[in-house]
This record gives C-alpha cells, sequence and structure tokens, in this order.
C-alpha cells in the first residue's frame, strides 16, 4: 500500500520538477481558464447585468475546459520519448502510476481554481467567502471526479492518432454528473439566500461519484493499457 | 531468472500477423541478437518479452514465473532500453536516473545513481539536462536507466543506432559486463558487423516468423543473408 | 438464440404491420388525444434503450476482466442497437411533446439522461471507428464508465428538473391501453434480440474469417 503511495508520489514530485522548470502547463491552463471566463461572460452579460446563476455555470465550464487541455498536455508529455512504458516496467502497480498522475493534475487545477474562484466572484458579486468550506469541497470533490475519469481517458488515448478530439468527446458525456452537481451546488451557494441543504446533497452525490469512479478508474487503468 | 522460454506466440494486429510460431528458449549468460529486416516484428517481440504487449496466443515464462501471472514481479527482473530511450530532456541526468531508481524501488538511490554516472562516463555532464546531450551520451544514460534495478532480463530494441565508434564500445563493454555477471540479454539490430563478435545465439525474424536460429560464432553476413532469403 | 432469430424477425415483422390496426382501436387519452399513441412505440424503444446499455456494459465487463473475446461482438452489437433505439426514442418523444406540451424538447431527467445515455454510445461507436487498432479494449473501458453513469445521470437530472411523466404511468393503465402497449412491447423486444443476435454472430464471424486468414498463412 505505501509502495503505491510512493511511486505515485515520485511521479508527482517529477512532474512537479518539470513544471516549476518551464512553468508552461501552468501558465496556458491558467491563462486559458481566464479566456474563457471572460468570452463566456462577454456572450452572456446584457446591459452589463449577468442573468443569476449564471456565475457557477462559467465557473465549471472553465474547469473543465482547461482540465481537459491539461489533462492532454500531461500524457503528451509522457508521450515525447516514450516515457509512458518506461512507467508502465516499473516494477509496481501500475495503477500507482495512474495516482500519481492524477494528483499531479489535481494539484495543477487546483492552482487554477484559486485564481478563477475569486474572479468570478469579483466579476459576478458572488459571494464566495459566505460558506468557504461548503465551497471548497465542492470544487475538490467535483474537480476530483472530472479529472479521475479525464485521467484515465487521457492515458487510453495516448496512442490513439484522433486523441486531441477524442478526449472531450469520451469526456464530457461522462462527467456530466459532475458538472450538474457541481453547478446546482455552487449555484445553492452562490444565491441570494444561500440553500445550505440542496449544496449538502450535491456534494454527497459528487463524493459518492468520486469513490465509485475513482475505483474504477483504477480498476481498469491496467487491463486498458495493455496493448 | 536463469531461463526465458517462449513458446508458440503470435500478435496479430486485425489481419496483420505482427508475430507468428515464435519459440525458442535461451539461458542466463547469453546474448541473443533478433536479426531481420525492417518490419520483421522485433520491437513487436521484444515488446512482448516485457510485458507491454499480451501475445494474440502462446506463452513466454521468465524462470518459473508465467507472464500470464504478471505483474510487479517479473517488471523487476526486466531492463529495457527502447528506441526512443525513455528519457525526460527537461531533467537533468542525475534527476532522470535517482526518478527511476525511486520508481523502480532501488534501495540507496544515491549511491546507485552516482555508480551509474560514473559506470556512463558522465559525472561531469550529471547535473546538465538530458536535452543538450548527444545521442550517444543520452543513450549511455538510458542504458544506465534500465539497469539500475539490477535486472536480469535486457532487452535493447536497436541500441546502436546513431552510435559513434567509441560510444559503440562502449556499450559492447557494458553489454557484456553484464553478461558476465550472468543477465540475459536480448537485443534487436540491424548491424550486422557490431553484432558479430558480440552475440552468443541469433535468432533471424522476417515477417513475423522466426526463419533460423544458431549459435555459431564468424559469419554472420553469410547466415544471416541465409536465413532471411 | 440464433435458431430464434428468423421466427423473431418473422413475428415482430407481423405483429409491426398488424400494430396501427391495434394501436387504433386503443381508447384515446383524455387530455392528449391522438398524439398520445406514440406511447406504444416510444415506450419500448425506451426501455429498449436502456436494456442495451446494460448489456453493453456486462459485455464490457466480460470482455476487459474476464478475457473474453467473444464478449467484444456482444458489446459493439448492443451499443449500435442501443444508438438505433436511442434514435427512435429521441425522435418519437419530442414529436409527442410538441403536441402534448408545445415545445420540441424540455431539460427534464428522463429527455436529458436519455440525449446524455445516447451521446454516450455515439462517443463509444466513435472510439472503435477511430481509435486505431486495440481500440476495442478502450473502449470497453470507456463503456464501463458510460453505463456505470446510468443510474447518477438519472439521479443528477431529476433532481434538477421534472416535468415527464412518472414512471407509475404504466402499471396503472387501463387494459384496452394495455394490450396495444404490451403488443408492440413484445414485438420491439424480439426485433431488438433478433438484430442483437444477428449483428453479434457478424462479428463473430468476421473474427472467425480472420482467425482462419491468419492460420491459412501458417499452414
Amino acid at each position: 500500500m505505501s509502495e503505491f503511495f510512493r511511486v505515485a508520489w515520485h511521479i508527482v514530485r517529477k512532474d512537479m520538477t518539470v513544471e516549476i522548470r518551464s512553468r508552461e502547463l501552468l501558465f496556458t491552463t491558467l491563462l486559458f481558464a481566464v479566456s474563457v471566463v471572460l468570452v463566456f461572460s462577454f456572450a452572456i452579460v446584457r446591459e452589463g447585468r449577468a442573468p443569476d446563476d449564471v456565475a457557477a455555470g462559467i465557473l465549471w465550464v472553465a474547469i473543465s475546459f482547461a482540465g481537459t487541455l491539461a489533462m492532454g498536455r500531461t500524457f503528451e508529455r509522457e508521450r515525447y520519448n516514450d516515457t509512458l512504458r518506461a512507467l508502465l516496467l516499473a516494477p509496481a502497480d501500475r495503477p500507482a502510476v495512474y495516482a500519481g498522475k492524477l494528483i499531479g493534475l489535481l494539484l495543477l487545477l487546483g492552482l487554477v481554481e484559486i485564481v478563477l474562484v475569486p474572479l468570478v466572484g469579483l466579476l459576478f458579486s458572488a459571494p464566495i467567502f459566505s460558506y468557504p468550506i461548503m465551497l471548497i469541497t465542492l470544487l475538490a470533490a467535483g474537480t476530483i471526479g472530472f479529472a479521475a475519469v479525464g485521467t484515465l481517458f487521457a492515458a487510453m488515448l495516448v496512442r490513439v492518432r484522433s486523441r486531441d478530439t477524442l478526449l472531450p468527446v469520451l469526456l464530457y458525456p461522462i462527467t456530466i454528473p459532475v458538472m450538474i452537481a457541481g453547478v446546482r451546488g455552487t449555484a445553492a451557494l452562490f444565491q441570494a439566500t444561500p440553500d445550505e441543504p440542496m449544496a449538502r446533497f450535491w456534494i454527497g452525490l459528487l463524493i459518492f461519484w468520486d469513490a465509485i469512479f475513482l475505483t474504477l478508474a483504477l480498476w481498469t487503468f491496467e487491463p486498458v493499457m495493455t496493448e | 531468472m536463469n531461463r526465458l522460454t517462449v513458446v508458440d506466440v503470435a500478435r496479430h494486429y486485425g489481419r496483420r500477423k505482427a508475430l507468428s510460431q515464435i519459440s525458442f528458449t535461451c539461458d542466463a549468460g547469453e546474448i541473443v541478437g533478433l536479426l531481420g529486416p525492417n518490419g520483421a516484428g522485433k520491437s513487436t517481440l521484444l515488446n512482448v518479452l516485457a510485458t507491454l504487449v499480451t501475445p494474440s496466443r502462446g506463452s513466454v515464462q521468465y524462470g518459473d514465473r508465467s507472464a500470464s501471472e504478471g505483474g510487479a514481479e517479473i517488471r523487476g527482473v526486466i531492463g529495457m532500453l527502447g528506441h526512443d530511450l525513455f528519457l525526460y530532456p527537461e531533467l537533468t541526468a542525475r534527476e532522470n536516473l535517482t526518478f527511476f531508481a525511486q520508481l523502480y524501488g532501488v534501495t540507496g538511490v544515491a549511491g546507485t545513481v552516482t555508480a551509474a554516472l560514473d559506470q556512463a562516463g558522465l559525472a561531469e555532464r550529471a547535473d546538465d539536462f538530458v536535452s543538450s546531450f548527444s545521442r550517444g551520451m543520452r543513450q549511455r544514460v538510458a542504458l544506465e536507466r534500465a539497469l539500475l534495478h539490477g535486472p536480469r532480463l535486457i532487452l535493447l530494441d536497436e541500441p546502436f543506432t546513431g552510435l559513434d565508434q567509441a560510444s559503440t564500445a562502449a556499450l559492447i563493454a557494458r553489454l557484456q559486463e553484464r553478461q558476465q555477471a550472468g543477465c540475459l540479454i536480448i537485443l534487436a539490430t540491424h548491424d550486422l558487423d557490431v553484432a558479430e563478435g558480440l552475440l552468443s545465439r541469433a535468432i533471424y525474424l522476417k515477417d513475423g516468423r522466426m526463419v533460423g536460429t544458431d549459435t555459431e560464432s564468424g559469419g554472420l553476413a553469410d547466415r544471416y543473408r541465409r536465413a532471411i532469403q | 438464440m440464433r435458431k430464434l432469430t428468423t421466427p423473431f424477425i418473422g413475428l415482430s415483422a407481423g405483429m409491426l404491420l398488424v400494430a396501427p390496426w391495434i394501436i387504433n382501436a386503443a381508447p384515446y387519452e383524455s387530455t392528449m388525444g391522438l398524439v398520445q399513441k406514440v406511447f406504444y412505440f416510444h415506450f419500448p424503444s425506451a426501455i429498449l434503450f436502456l436494456t442495451a446499455s446494460v448489456i453493453c456494459g456486462v459485455h464490457s465487463f466480460r470482455f476487459l476482466f474476464m478475457k473474453r473475446q467473444s464478449a467484444d461482438a456482444w458489446a459493439l452489437s448492443a451499443a449500435e442497437l442501443g444508438l438505433l433505439f436511442g434514435a427512435l426514442t429521441l425522435v418519437t418523444g419530442p414529436l409527442w411533446a410538441r403536441k402534448a406540451w408545445g415545445v420540441w424538447w424540455v431539460w427534464d431527467p428522463r429527455l436529458t439522461s436519455s440525449l446524455l445515455l445516447f451521446l454516450i454510445f455515439a462517443s463509444y461507436l466513435m472510439l472503435r471507428k477511430y481509435g486505431g487498432p486495440g481500440s476495442e479494449r478502450l473502449a470497453a473501458g470507456m463503456a464501463l464508465f458510460g453505463m456505470l453513469n446510468v443510474p447518477f445521470i438519472y439521479v443528477s437530472v431529476n433532481v434538477w428538473r421534472t416535468l415527464h411523466p412518472m414512471t407509475s404511468v404504466v402499471p396503472t393503465l387501463p387494459t384496452d391501453m394495455g394490450i396495444p402497449l404490451w403488443f408492440c412491447f413484445a414485438a420491439f423486444t424480439m426485433l431488438f434480440l433478433a438484430l442483437l443476435t444477428l449483428r453479434a454472430t457478424l462479428e463473430l464471424q468476421r473474427a472467425r474469417v480472420e482467425a482462419l486468414y491468419l492460420a491459412e498463412e501458417e499452414a
């Protein structure tokens, strides 16, 4: 068990080392996420006012678009010198490779969200500080769900030719429940009179979804990655 | 692991037969060459032996463990040097080796890494990015990476590509040293001149099938031509 | 199953030919009138659509984890039929909705979940088509995620919206509506099973031809 986390941890550290040097992934993902927020805002805001509930939707759309981009890129790096094979050759449980990549992606998305949430709060006067713990839990649970499936699919598609278009095509329909839960839960917290029980319901659903799909991903990683 | 047994291994991709009816046995202390033209299936066979690809048919036995039981223990005895070298260009030589040593569960990481760098003759360039290395230097780091965890089965895919005389000689010396230490080495190559003095056994592949095997020495080019014709 | 395909196709073709008369004989529903009769085709299509997803999921599991090669043919067949019956459901539904509710589409639980499941089937088939060699395993993995998602899609969209008739409608149907419904249901189910078997058999035979082709060279 500790073997598993040790391997995952080394992969996370390696990715962080590479990333800290170039910061390419962080900056491009961040900028892309901010652009998405702005583009959607321009598209939806009318006469200087945004319709209600739009803040939550825009936030999660930005997270999912940016996340999909980042996922594709992290595995692109492993394709470059075929290092993914070297990772799969390690005498450790192969799901640990998946876990390492997932944790790296979560760290990246976490950083992106730290910028995105205040931005959305600013642009739409959303009360991001009224229920900080719940908001953080909601964001964490939603991001984990999205990233768990995305990391697996990105890994699966690493050798496929049309991987850039296939990743969103496969990922978005399956992660719709995560999006719905994330958006509705966030909207419930951002409302004029926040709906705590509703938010709690969505958080609960997300945690349940995460548990099931994370387990499924760990289980299917090895069979799906061996040719 | 003392013996590798391959029985009737085949690998199909739809109608394309990458490998068929591959059977051979080899023991520790041998250097086995997979020789054949492009597309003969050498890389595919190496991937099957590395447990990266499951054969459509047949079995591979590593000592007394079969590939299907598989898993981490078998991977622990295998070291592979792929054609694409398996190195991260954005990391230094030392960082690459350290990462893989940690990943592969090596004890005494720092010491092993230093020894590996010395072995590769790159101790002074240890903290330079791999992207700045020549092909020969990268090859040396990549080979040491594959050997970090002391594998008994060493698989190499076209290791002599793009190497100059000195690097080739160094590689040969390293492989022979490993052979003395009791490892089983299997390498795929086009380079018959280099393979000439190195191999203790040759397996000739053409269109995915074994068209011959021998353990003679000398006249490799002729034996190759005869087998592949 | 294979022996039954011909009688199934014959029977279901016959039944579907007769169906318009049987549906015509059924009483009109109080509020919606004639258009409600789309229900007799819509309901079986929807149920078989969901059944196809379960079949696809189960066979994907068997293919991926139990290494049963033949299961892949059934998974593919079920996915294609899922796409077909899903399309039927998503076409008959809005036709009904337009007359009954005044709009072609609403974002209610059933419709949205069905649309999502339809998209999941479509992306599965796209992966198989454009994924290159080895995409059967990838698609099987993806299918597991898709199918396991069905209850979640349903719950989440349910809490999100509510407009569709509740499930409880069917058991409370009066007999003269029940007969055409179960008649059509039987016809559709036989058609579904026959097509499923035929398609899977086609796939299995294709695999056998390839195996023979490969073996022939070795002889």
